[in-house]
């Protein structure tokens, strides 16, 4: 198993951003100039209720380390409430994963908003070094042997 | 897509500082599809979009990514670029390499590395993309408004004004809604009457605008731009044309009930008119008081009617209309006076609500404008004020607060103590909220000129004792208790939804909140708009709200109405989704996770949705068990490539 943290090792990670708040929150955080690890591919989607059972098994599936989803706040998602169904589906996900033998805290639902940059950034952050801590996903040290 | 250019934009130092474009654009040559990779120092720039332009019709590109900015800033730019070479515009994807790449980044090798796996998945998203053209759609160029209190009104003017139609239906006899009631208004003291009445009559004389009264809506299908109505117009058993207002009716009509307009404090007869300016200006035969119609049992009415207006025989009239926009604007109504049984409310004759007591201060209330209590007639020389009743009490009653009650009790305390100059008023608050232009300035002037004894906290209980009103409280900023004994209680009851806004929500298929008001699609940024499109909120059926407020609304949602109304076609994104009828099993789940109701289940058992109304959130995507539900340009194909190169070694 991997030491955490410094261990050299730089996990893959994809992350899914509603386009009214999380994308636009990664959006400020570039405008204000924060930094934060560069493990992770940004993917635009319309809504955190996009993102279904079939993205986050094929980013484990091919590889990521770590799968981040981004949505509106309770209340605020631009689809009235794509991202309470994206949290009921993330529990669901979440067990799923124990059951293949994935720790479920490397999928992780955050609602960062338009004006949340910090929270963007923090979020990375934070999640890059948990990731890093776990090390490689089972799946893609299956992958790679 | 097989010929696909990279454009890689270097913005000044922006991104070339972290992220070697050359580099990205070498590597992305090698990527399959890609027949053309450039960098250049400004995309965005006229000679930068020339070079884009230059390179689709050279290379015969069939989709083009701009690897540069968020696409919130170029994405139409470079979409416009695209199409102006000839290539439809959904097919040019943004890669956003500034702000989710160089600005976030230090490690030039790493940055260049990242920003090569978010251009890769653009190009794998182009790859899969379709090209589409906006959906146009044509839409009928009338415009109905639900309710005629001041919100509906104002918007049917303003519509009207912009050139088209309306229909303004309304549920009662006469148009006006309950600011027709108020004495005076608050913060400057109009007469509401004499504000109001001129717009009345605006709108029964404005050519653009087709008045139904006493009526319904009952049907609505259709969607945004193509809306098809069905109004009840209930019969009034008399013909506006003909009646001149003589009254001779009224006289005779054996039959007497509570009059709504007066709030139950006087009667009204089977036929009557709500109050002397109605709009329409006729008498209306209330059906459900008549002695009887069908069979005839009375017919005094008609004897003595000159101009012969009277009709027994009228039917229900339904009528049908093509509209293109629909405004909602159905108001409010008290919240019930006999719920507050705490406060004596519907057992005590004294303890009125704040409309009554407007009744009693109007000049054409049924006091002439006196104010004498309902028991007695007697001219109260004490009056308690008791604010915040059903409101912010989310044991008992409504949770909200109605936020016009501070303002009215103070507007309701200073016309009484002009009235009545040595009566006392005592006004119980939690506290006082005068949040408005000269408000604040109103509630002061009233607490310290006018003589009005404000206090600060609640009413336990309210009894009557001979024939005074006790009130029992405690003041909390002395912590003293207080025992009154008032001629006259008023309540300052919450505003509750008005209660056809249940029934008319699912007639319209807009939802309510959880108190009943209509729930606007945003609570900061479209307040005016339902969830379904083509569909406005205006007034008091939104929320609680004053008259400046509910104009400002009434004429916000006529904008929108006529902005909608103005175009000549409706133009909607064609992001929108796809069903596979032969993957389709038609299981319906799809249609239970669209907030719009956009997809619905076939005579032919396969889903099918309507594009018009499709916002393209990927609930229902999200949802079906069969894969057949796709977003246009965003499928689960289109994904699984973009993860798959997203995440590739090297
Ligand atoms: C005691 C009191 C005093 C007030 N004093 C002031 C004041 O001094 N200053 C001030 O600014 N505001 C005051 N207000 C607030 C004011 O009354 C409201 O802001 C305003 O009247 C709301 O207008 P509206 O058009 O939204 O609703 P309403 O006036 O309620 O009008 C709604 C109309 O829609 C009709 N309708 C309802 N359902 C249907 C249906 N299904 N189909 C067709 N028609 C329907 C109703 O019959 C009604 O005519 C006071 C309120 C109260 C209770
Ligand atoms: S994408 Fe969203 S708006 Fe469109 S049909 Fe599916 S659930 Fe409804
Ligand atoms: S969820 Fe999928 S399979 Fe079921 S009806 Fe909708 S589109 Fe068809
Ligand atoms: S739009 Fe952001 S979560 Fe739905």
């Amino acid at each position: 198993m991997a030491k955490p943290n410094d261990n050299g090792f730089e996990p893959k990670i994809v992350a899914f951003l509603c386009r009214w708040c999380s994308y636009a929150g990664a959006d400020l955080a570039g405008v204000s100039r924060m930094t934060y690890p560069d493990n992770i591919i940004p993917m635009r989607v319309n809504c955190s209720g996009r993102v279904d059972a079939g993205m986050v098994m094929a980013a484990f599936e091919r590889g990521a380390d770590g799968v981040l989803i981004g949505g509106c706040h309770p209340g605020d998602c631009h689809y009235v409430n794509g991202n309470y169904k994206t949290r009921r589906r993330v529990i669901l996900l979440k067990r799923a994963l124990a059951e293949v033998g994935i720790k479920p805290q490397r999928l992780h639902l955050e609602w960062i908003s338009a004006s949340e940059g910090v929270k963007f950034q923090r979020t990375v952050t934070e999640f890059t070094r948990l990731i890093k801590g776990f090390g490689p996903s089972p799946m893609s040290e299956d992958g790679k042997n | 897509m097989s010929r696909i250019g990279v454009f890689v934009c270097h913005c000044g130092m922006n991104i070339e500082r972290t992220v070697d474009t050359q580099a990205v654009a070498a590597t992305l040559s090698e990527h399959s599809g890609v027949v053309y990779t450039t960098d250049y120092n400004y995309l965005c720039a006229d000679p930068g979009q020339r070079l884009i332009k230059d390179a689709i019709v050279e290379h015969k590109l069939d989709g083009v990514i701009v690897a540069a900015c968020s696409p919130t800033m170029h994405e139409p730019t470079f979409r416009r670029v695209a199409e102006e070479a000839g290539l439809n515009p959904y097919l040019c994807e943004i890669a956003n390499i500034r702000e989710h790449c160089s600005w976030v980044h230090k490690d030039r090798d790493r940055a260049t590395q990242k920003a090569i796996r978010i251009v890769k998945t653009l190009v794998e998203k182009v790859r899969g993309n379709q090209p589409l053209e906006p959906l146009r759609i044509d839409h009928a160029d009338k415009c109905l408004v639900i309710g005629g209190g001041i919100a509906g009104i104002q918007a049917a003017l303003d519509v009207a004004e912009s050139g088209f139609e309306v229909i303004l239906v309304e549920k009662e006899p006469s148009i006006g809604g309950h600011m027709a009631q108020l004495s005076e208004t608050f913060p400057t003291l109009d007469c509401s009457q004499c504000i109001l009445t001129p717009k009345m009559v605006e709108v029964s004389r404005h050519p653009n605008i087709r008045l139904l009264t006493y009526s319904e809506v009952v049907e609505v299908s259709g969607y945004i731009g193509n809306y098809e109505v069905k109004i009840r117009k209930n019969p009034t058993y008399v013909d506006p044309d003909k009646c001149n207002l003589c009254g001779d009716c009224e006289k005779v009509c054996p039959k007497s009930v509570g009059s709504e307009f007066e709030r139950g404090l006087i009667d009204r007869k089977a036929i009557y008119i709500p109050f002397e300016q109605a709009i329409p200006s006729s008498y209306t035969l209330d059906e459900e008081a008549c002695l009887g119609l069908h069979p005839l049992r009375c017919n005094e009415c008609a004897k003595v009617c000159e101009p012969n207006a009277i009709d027994y025989d009228m039917r229900p009239e339904y009528i049908e209309e093509s509209v293109g926009a629909i405004i909602v604007a159905t108001g409010y109504s008290l919240y019930p006076i006999s719920s507050l049984g705490e406060y004596g409310g519907g057992q005590i004759p004294d303890v009125i609500d704040g409309l009554q007591f407007e009744r009693l201060l109007s000049a054409s209330g049924p006091t002439n404008g006196e104010v004498r209590r309902p028991s007695d007639g007697k001219i109260p020389k004490k009056v308690v004020f008791i604010q915040c009743a059903g409101s912010r009490d989310p044991e008992q009653h409504n949770a909200y607060c109605s936020k016009i009650c501070c303002m009215y009790t103070a507007k309701h305390a200073l016309l009484y103590r002009h009235a009545v100059p040595d009566g006392e008023a005592v006004v119980f608050y939690i506290d006082v909220r005068a949040g408005g232009k000269g408000y604040e300035e109103f509630t002061q002037h009233a607490i310290e000129e006018e003589r009005i004894l404000y206090l600060r906290g609640k009413v336990s209980k309210v009894y009557r004792q001979d024939d005074r009103v006790v009130v029992w409280g405690v003041d909390t900023l002395s912590s003293r208790r207080v025992e009154l004994e008032a001629d006259l209680v008023v309540l300052a009851i919450s505003m509750n939804p008005h209660p056809s806004n249940l029934a008319l929500s699912k007639v319209l298929k807009i939802s309510c909140g959880a108190e009943g008001f209509f729930k606007e699609a945003h609570p900061k940024l479209r307040p005016v708009e339902s969830l379904t499109a083509g569909i406005f909120l205006a007034g008091a059926a939104q929320g609680p709200k004053d008259i400046p407020e509910v104009v400002s609304q009434g004429s916000a949602a006529a904008v929108k109405a006529v902005a909608l109304l103005t175009k000549d076609k409706l133009v909607h994104s064609p992001e929108v989704v796809d069903i596979d009828e032969l993957v389709c099993g038609g299981c319906g789940i799809c249609v239970d996770m669209c907030p719009y109701n956009a997809l619905a289940v076939n005579g032919a058992g396969v889903a099918e949705v309507n594009e018009v109304l499709c916002e393209g959130c990927g609930s229902c995507v999200s949802a079906c068990p069969t894969g057949a539900a796709q977003l246009k340009n965003m499928t689960d194909w289109q994904f699984i490539e973009m993860i798959g190169v997203a995440l590739q070694d090297g």
